[in-house]
């Protein structure tokens, strides 16, 4: 029972990974009992597991995942919150007031307006029903300060690195906060926004590197460099 | 027009713009060309010049078009007012509403409309320059966006027309041959499920000429193809060269 790759071999949408044996993992798919890949990205064996780390996807919501979107709107009872799916989310005024929300008392764009971002955790969702947000957990709520960017959602994993050691060392050597939201939108809060650039800075490295091999060894690299020359990060 | 045009093939079998009959024109393929589409191509087939823009999974507009268990796939082919010779009108014309039905139906099979329902996906092909074959050369590059915008794909699409020319049975036609030839059959296909999933036919072609022309137009697919994944794949290689320079520092 054959496979037709090499471990870490990048594959395009519908070439043959394997035969016989073996099961279908992420981004594959089965027909007439052969794996292919569905997406461009790494194939992987683990345990007679066929996987594709995709280079390209987008995110789709997950309950319990943490994410960071937008306000677009302010509705009668809630709002509707952007999370980069393709589903837009729901967050329940009542969720957020922590007490019965009453119409008359309460406006809501006071508490939330529209363009506010939010970190949030998906309550719910399914193939019937848009997600559901809620922040009533610590750690989620409104972001006041820091920075924004934007990764392709599959390479939040890789950012965090091997039981978080790739996110814990950006975190320390740059002395800044960082959330990681899992639809590929990260916040960089630091004491000054030299420091906020050098994290993004290494975040992006990891993110466009992220199928090559020594990576965290590179970004220890670039954050110490920095750290000897300040003055170069600011251009 | 005058019937003194010249002969599209001659003896040897060179037809006017010097290419063999199994032969196809020149391609140049580019992936994620455009920073503000999800996913993006741009592809040169002879002088067929096309862009093509992918956007989504995301809700649908008009919500009527909605569908509550599946993904709908939109699509809409344009040709720039300057992509032909004679200005052409930039509102969409009745040919341009059926490249676009045909062009979505060719695709559709190659995706899993199941994964994602109440979503939408919006395909934009824009065509700069007009050569003859522009619906082939659209599929090929829409199926290189929708796989750059990493939309889950069965399999790419590959498209290529064969045809008739001076009863010589010919491989991607272009423009002049299209319009004084005698048949023309555009062919999109998926190589590795070796599924035909356009198929059409112009003018009039005997039952083994048709056979013939199919088959040909097939393994001009699989050449495509191969080009095609190349592109694909180039995107990811050059990192992937940069670092390893990096590394020699």
């Amino acid at each position: 029972m054959p496979t037709f790759f090499e471990a870490k071999q990048l594959v395009t949408p519908g070439e043959l990974l394997a035969e016989g044996e073996y099961q279908a993992g992420e981004n594959t798919y089965v027909e007439a009992g052969k794996i292919f890949a569905s997406r461009i990205g790494l194939v992987d064996l683990e345990n007679k597991k066929v996987n594709v780390v995709a280079l390209r996807a987008f995110y789709v919501p997950k309950p319990g995942d943490i994410v960071i979107g937008s306000v677009i709107e302010v509705g009668f009872n809630g709002w509707t919150i952007d999370i980069k799916a393709p589903y837009t989310a729901m967050l329940r005024a009542s969720d957020v007031l922590s007490r019965p929300f009453k119409p008359q008392n309460d406006e809501l764009s006071q508490v939330l307006d529209a363009g506010d971002l939010i970190v949030a955790k998906i309550a719910s969702f399914d193939r019937a029903h848009d997600p559901q947000l809620t922040v009533g957990e610590p750690g989620l709520g409104k972001i006041t300060r820091g920075q924004l960017m934007r990764v392709i959602p599959t390479k939040i994993p890789r950012v965090i690195g091997r039981k978080g050691s790739m996110i814990s060392m950006i975190k320390t050597e740059t002395n800044c906060q960082i959330i990681l939201g899992l639809n590929g939108v990260i916040l960089v809060t630091g004491k000054n926004p030299a420091d906020e650039e050098l994290a993004m800075k290494a975040i992006k490295k990891i993110e466009d590197e992220s199928h090559t091999t020594g990576l965290t060894d590179r970004i220890t690299q670039l954050l110490k460099e920095a750290k000897a020359k300040p003055e170069e990060i600011k251009q | 027009m005058s019937e003194k045009h010249e002969k599209l093939i001659d003896k040897k079998g060179i037809r006017l713009d010097g290419r063999k009959a199994d032969e196809l024109r020149s391609l140049k393929l580019e992936v994620g060309v455009l920073p503000n589409a999800d996913g993006s191509a741009y592809v040169e087939h002879g002088k067929n010049k096309i862009l093509v823009g992918v956007f989504g999974p995301r809700e649908v507009h008009p919500k009527h078009l909605m569908k509550a268990d599946r993904m709908v796939l939109k699509c809409r082919y344009h040709m720039a007012p300057f992509s032909v010779p004679e200005r052409k009108s930039p509102a969409p014309s009745r040919r341009e509403v059926e490249l676009s039905k045909v062009i979505r139906e060719s695709l559709e099979p190659a995706l899993f409309p199941e994964l994602y329902p109440r979503t939408g996906i919006d395909v934009y092909v824009e065509v700069l320059q007009a050569d003859g074959g522009t619906r082939c050369a659209a599929i090929t590059a829409a199926a290189l966006a929708l796989a750059d915008s990493g939309i889950p794909m069965r399999d790419l699409v590959v498209a290529c027309a064969a045809g008739k020319v001076e009863d010589t049975v010919v491989l991607d036609l272009y423009d002049a041959e299209d319009k004084l030839g005698a048949a023309d059959v555009p062919v999109a296909y998926m190589p590795n499920l070796n599924a035909v999933t356009l198929l059409q036919m112009d003018g009039q072609l005997s039952p083994e000429e048709f056979e013939k022309a199919l088959n040909m137009a097939m393994e001009g697919c699989k050449k495509i193809y191969a080009l095609q994944k190349e592109a694909l794949k180039n995107k990811y290689m050059t990192t992937k060269v940069e670092t390893k320079e990096e590394t020699e520092e």
